[in-house]
């Protein structure tokens, strides 16, 4: 027993003494200095939220028509918690699920794994907690399968969902204004950083259409279900749930009637130039409605079934919707086609002379072809109905006035030494018409169309001088060898493009008078001018969409069409205007496509327009208006690649206006019509509480459907119900 | 003798008067115990039911069962433990010499039994007997208490002259070391494991050996937990676990996820904790074994940092007087069984709350006098028992 002992129990009790103090240490950091971090770690341990998602609202046509409704689908999901707490992590599940399913395992697996940097699609960018869709196409005997044998199946539920459903009513096809939806993308999460409970990931996002542009409405608010559950993933609480917020019910001023009618009408527009061995390639109607800018029909050629989106496109189908050869039918050719107008133009051009001073009441010649500089521009196939005045010029549709017209413009800017300020009366005439720029309608993606000034051919010439500069010298041997003749034009006209380009020539006066050369119009933009025609003057931002309503009938808000300009000419200038265009159809180049149509009782007035576009068919167009006397609609119909406008754009229209009026075999039949009073309803259809649609009166929205639209029925989750909390944890 | 309290007569007291006149007596083993002790192993021992009471609450409301089923039977282990332990302390720990062989051999047929197909497998750890009625023993926990008892015999012989171990004795020390310890690394029971060697250390330390030999022990177990370690002596689940502590984000679903939890739970807790019963952690049972080898982790959520630490506090005060009762006695197995005592319970708690704090390796020890456990709650108050009949016989002179 010596001193050593208890030097050594001395340093025994350092030992002791320093084990503990670092204990002590560690406890203060932990719980003191980062007990905060911590908590919030432990909050997150703790609850959980489940997206239930909200009830995409309708899309109804004006008398309350569903245009897109929901309908009940059975989806599996897969939980990827659950999933992960199998002891394989469960692997044996999904390879059970692919079986069912008659999918790969593989596929499967891909498609839950959390998307995150260097993750290949296809990937989950929800949230983990979420219940993935993994088919939302199977049979009611596989989502038995599956819920019957829970046991074999932790983590896959069956449920009833509801998905988009395309009734079609009347055979309203509509698919370029309504737009698809499709699954958030990462980088829209990301981009909406402070909403993305609102992008949970089960929702889809609108895309292209009415389902863009109106989505935050459609989609409504999805609820929170925020769940306390213990290590095992069990439900510990009472669910605070947060119940969704259907969508908005889009009333739309579409009439799925005109909207059929205008589908069928550029379809056969379309068969006949094929018929008549022209390729016929586009085509689009667009319907509206003059007094308020309300768009009645947009149709466009080709077209597609926009069903093929629910539940995911196959990669087939997609393919075939972005092919060449398909026609692209996702291009809404009405607002994103861009056209030559032809002589549709001219109302515009006619307004430009007469501002500029010509007489409305005059008398002008109109010669088999009129000289521009050192080049004949020749009247449409070389007539020469002599002297005339305004009104007859646009019935006829003499071409020779409109480039007179033209070049004399051009001459007094100064010709091809311009003054400082020319005064372009046709550019400025065009622009107050609402061309060359995008008109505001309420779908995404629209053209601007071409007005081509001054500044534009400047920016042209910039922009394409090295290649014409380059071809001056080395010409177009390619070309050459098969035709000599258009190589040495080509190689001219580079030179000339090379060497000035950018100067307003009067050719390009001439042609823009009549809406030819470089003029592009899209066919809303055109209709959109003669509905400011129409209706005395006044351009507005035409509206597909005319009130948002809340699925128990209150109305959120009416949607309006917002002014866009006036047209600068005075009344009696559009009202000449108007009573020539009647003549059209009456004794016209519009006449023979209006035979037996009761001009007596709804005048229509409407000019043809048929745009050369070289190296392919004319682009045959008619625009009109109607009633003349009272305007209500202004309706435009175009199929490119085709002919001249009086042969299929005409036709077209007459149809349309068939449709609208009731028009058959000479006689209005009122039931027939999809405005029996020849004007659209001033309600909107009336939502109620129990989600049944009944049509403004006077009007009828028969259809085969109108039930409510399927609504949740949510099964309980498969996986959560069966598992017994095993106490402790091995480990 | 430092202490000046020579005049002292034995243990047993004067002979004459009545029960309680001898019980209240100045001179009465009652009074001469240590206090300090006894005032800290039962304040342990009331939070320790609380946290078990605590810990176990949710799971058996989930479950249906009684709610306090738990803290019923932990407060009988507690009360038995406590009778075990008063027992230990009135025996004459001298006479514990004499059957420290008997101890020693009990214990390790205890260990072996476990191999047997007695033992019953708890978390990976075949350290278990079930005797039936609910009851398991865990021998490891007993023969820690062998150990120190049998190793105190062996350097605790009073030797004319020489102030230091013989090797001879450090050879027999070690070889009856060797045993129980082959045993439990067949469990695998790492924590006991270690226990054992600092154990065996700090007897031999505070014995007197010489240098070399604590140094070249010291090194030896190095190199050999490294040997172990390369050779794949363990298993694997043991050896992720055992690193989980450094990195419990690695794989936070698998070894990880204890260490994880235990710190979030412990964290959480913020300078006061949620309250008795309200650490939301604990009832969600995020962190496994929270009734034994975790319980800390409940005191950090509930008690927050004032309670955790009054924990750690209490240990010390035991710790604190079992290295004051080896000090004062004078005679040197008395003062190694203490020593021994103290180093068993000193780096047990390390382990425990350490491996609570994410600073020691998960081994599946519990946490003295707070823990769950019929087992280690009859060691550690046999132990204190060891400690009192110390203190109380520690005048070696007079006896």
């Amino acid at each position: 027993m010596g001193a050593t002992s208890k030097v050594r129990l001395l340093i025994l009790h350092v030992l002791v003494l320093s084990l503990l103090l670092s204990l002590g240490a560690r406890l203060w950091y932990l719980q003191v200095m980062s007990g905060g971090a911590y908590a919030r770690v432990a909050a997150d341990n703790r609850q959980r939220e489940v997206v239930v998602p909200a009830v995409r609202g309708e899309i109804l046509d004006q008398v309350g028509r569903p245009l897109v409704d929901n309908r009940s689908a059975l989806v599996v999901s897969v939980d990827p918690t659950t999933l992960e707490a199998q002891p394989d992590g469960g692997a044996a599940v999904l390879k059970r699920l692919a079986k069912t399913l008659g999918t790969s395992y593989t596929g499967l697996r891909d498609e839950i794994r959390p998307c995150a940097a260097g993750v290949k699609r296809p990937c989950w960018p929800g949230s983990p907690y979420q219940p993935i869709p993994v088919d939302t196409r199977v049979s009611s005997r596989t989502a038995l399968q599956i819920l019957e044998r829970k046991e074999e199946f932790p983590g896959i539920s069956a449920q009833v969902q509801a998905v988009r459903r395309y009734p079609s009513p009347d055979k309203a096809n509509a698919a370029q204004v309504l737009g698809y939806l499709q699954p958030v993308t990462q980088e829209e999460l990301d981009k909406r950083r402070g909403l993305q409970k609102r992008y949970s990931g089960v929702d889809e996002v609108g895309r292209d259409g009415l389902e863009e542009s109106y989505d935050q409405a459609l989609r409504g608010v999805p609820g929170v279900r925020r769940m306390t559950v213990d290590s095992q993933g069990q439900v510990t609480g009472t669910p605070q749930e947060q119940p969704a917020k259907p969508g908005d019910y889009l009333v739309t001023s579409i009439d799925a009637k005109v909207q059929a009618a205008a589908e069928q009408a550029i379809k056969s527009s379309v068969d006949k130039a094929r018929a008549d061995g022209n390729p016929g390639k586009q085509a689009a109607a667009v319907v509206l409605n003059v007094r308020t800018g309300n768009v009645v029909a947009l149709a466009s050629y080709p077209s597609y079934d926009p069903s093929i989106w629910t539940g995911g496109i196959s990669q087939a189908d997609y393919d075939r919707l972005l092919s060449n050869k398909g026609g692209q039918p996702l291009i809404s050719r009405a607002t994103e086609g861009q056209f030559a107008p032809g002589s549709t133009f001219k109302i515009s051009s006619l307004d430009a002379a007469i501002k500029d001073g010509y007489d409305i009441n005059g008398s002008y010649d109109c010669p088999g072809s009129f000289k521009v500089g050192n080049r004949s521009f020749k009247n449409f196939e070389g007539e020469a109905p002599g002297r005339m005045n305004l009104h007859r010029a646009l019935v006829v549709s003499c071409d020779t006035i409109f480039y007179r017209f033209g070049y004399e413009q051009w001459l007094r800017d100064g010709g091809t030494n311009p003054k400082k300020h020319p005064k372009d009366p046709m550019v400025h005439m065009a622009r107050d018409f609402g061309f060359g720029r995008a008109t505001g309608v309420d779908i995404p993606n629209e053209s601007s169309g071409r007005i081509p000034d001054r500044t534009w051919k400047y920016d042209y010439w910039k922009a394409t001088k090295a290649d014409d500069c380059k071809r001056a010298k080395t010409g177009y041997p390619d070309v050459a060898k098969s035709d000599p003749t258009r190589a040495a034009y080509l190689k001219a006209l580079a030179t000339e493009n090379c060497k000035d380009g950018y100067v307003w020539r009067p050719g390009d006066a001439a042609n823009f008078a009549i809406g030819q050369g470089d003029v592009l119009v899209t066919p809303l933009q055109l209709a959109n001018a003669y509905a400011a025609v129409a209706n005395g003057g006044t351009l507005r931002e035409p509206r597909i969409a005319k009130a948002l309503v809340r699925p128990d009938g209150t109305l959120v808000k009416n949607i309006t069409a917002p002014k866009a300009g006036t047209l600068p000419n005075p009344h009696n200038v559009l009202a000449y205007e108007r009573k020539a265009l009647a003549d059209v159809t009456k004794s016209g180049t519009g006449a023979g496509a209006f035979a037996g149509f009761p001009l007596n009782k709804i005048p229509v007035g409407g000019k043809t327009g048929t745009a050369e576009v070289y190296g392919k068919k004319d682009n045959s167009w008619f625009a009109s208006f109607a009633p003349v006397n009272n305007p209500q609609f202004a309706v435009v119909a175009m199929v490119s690649d085709a002919g001249q406008g009086a042969t299929y754009g005409a036709p077209a229209v007459r149809k349309i206006y068939d449709a609208i009026y009731g028009v058959s075999g000479g006689k209005i039949d009122k039931k027939k019509a999809a405005f029996p009073d020849g004007q659209p309803p001033k309600k909107l259809p009336k939502i109620g509480a129990d989600g049944s649609i009944s049509a403004p009166s006077g009007f009828t929205a028969a259809s085969s459907f109108g039930g409510p639209g399927a609504g949740l029925i949510p099964i309980m989750a498969a996986g959560r119900e069966t598992t017994t909390p095993a106490f402790g944890r091995r480990s | 003798m430092s202490i000046g309290d020579s005049v002292r007569g034995s243990v047993l007291g004067p002979q004459s008067g009545s029960l309680l006149s001898r019980v209240t007596a100045r001179e009465s083993p009652l009074r001469r115990l240590d206090w300090v002790l006894v005032a800290a192993v039962l304040a342990l021992s009331v939070v320790s039911a609380l946290l078990v009471w605590s810990a176990t609450r949710p799971k058996l409301i989930d479950a249906g069962d009684d709610p306090q089923s738990f803290l019923k039977k932990h407060v009988l282990l507690l009360a038995i433990g406590l009778v075990l332990g008063s027992l230990v302390a009135a025996l004459d720990y001298r006479m514990l010499r004499a059957y420290a062989p008997i101890v020693y051999i009990v214990a390790c047929g205890g260990l072996v039994a476990v191999l047997t197909p007695l033992g019953a497998t708890v978390n990976g750890s075949h350290s278990w007997i079930i005797i039936g009625g609910g009851f398991q023993v865990q021998p490891s926990e007993f023969a820690k208490v062998a150990l120190v008892v049998i190793i105190a015999m062996v350097l605790g012989e009073p030797r004319d002259g020489e102030a230091v171990p013989r090797n001879g004795d450090v050879w027999l020390t070690l070889g009856l070391a060797a045993v129980p310890m082959a045993l439990i690394m067949l469990q695998p029971d790492l924590g006991t494991m270690l226990v054992f060697c600092a154990v065996i250390l700090g007897m031999l330390m505070v014995a007197g050996s010489r240098r070399r030999w604590l140094f070249g022990l010291l090194a030896g177990g190095i190199i050999l937990a490294l040997a172990v370690w390369k050779l794949g002596i363990l298993h694997e689940y043991q050896i992720k676990r055992f690193t989980a502590f450094a990195d419990p984000s690695a794989d936070p679903r698998g070894s990880g996820y204890n260490a994880r939890q235990a710190l979030v739970a412990v964290g959480s807790g913020g300078l006061f904790g949620a309250g008795l019963f309200h650490g939301e952690q604990t009832n969600g049972h995020f962190v496994p074994e929270q009734q034994t080898d975790f319980i800390f982790t409940v005191a950090g959520e509930e008690l927050g940092f004032v309670g955790s630490a009054a924990i750690i506090v209490l240990l010390g005060v035991i710790l604190w007087r079992g290295l004051r009762i080896a000090r004062q006695c004078e005679e040197m197995y008395g003062r190694l069984l203490a020593t021994g005592i103290v180093c068993w319970l000193a780096f047990q708690t390390f382990i425990n709350i350490g491996m609570c704090l994410g600073i020691t390796p998960i081994t599946g020890l519990p946490l003295p006098f707070v823990s769950y456990g019929g087992s280690s709650t009859f060691a550690d108050l046999i132990a204190i028992g060891l400690l009192q009949g110390v203190h109380l016989r520690r005048d070696a002179r007079f006896d």
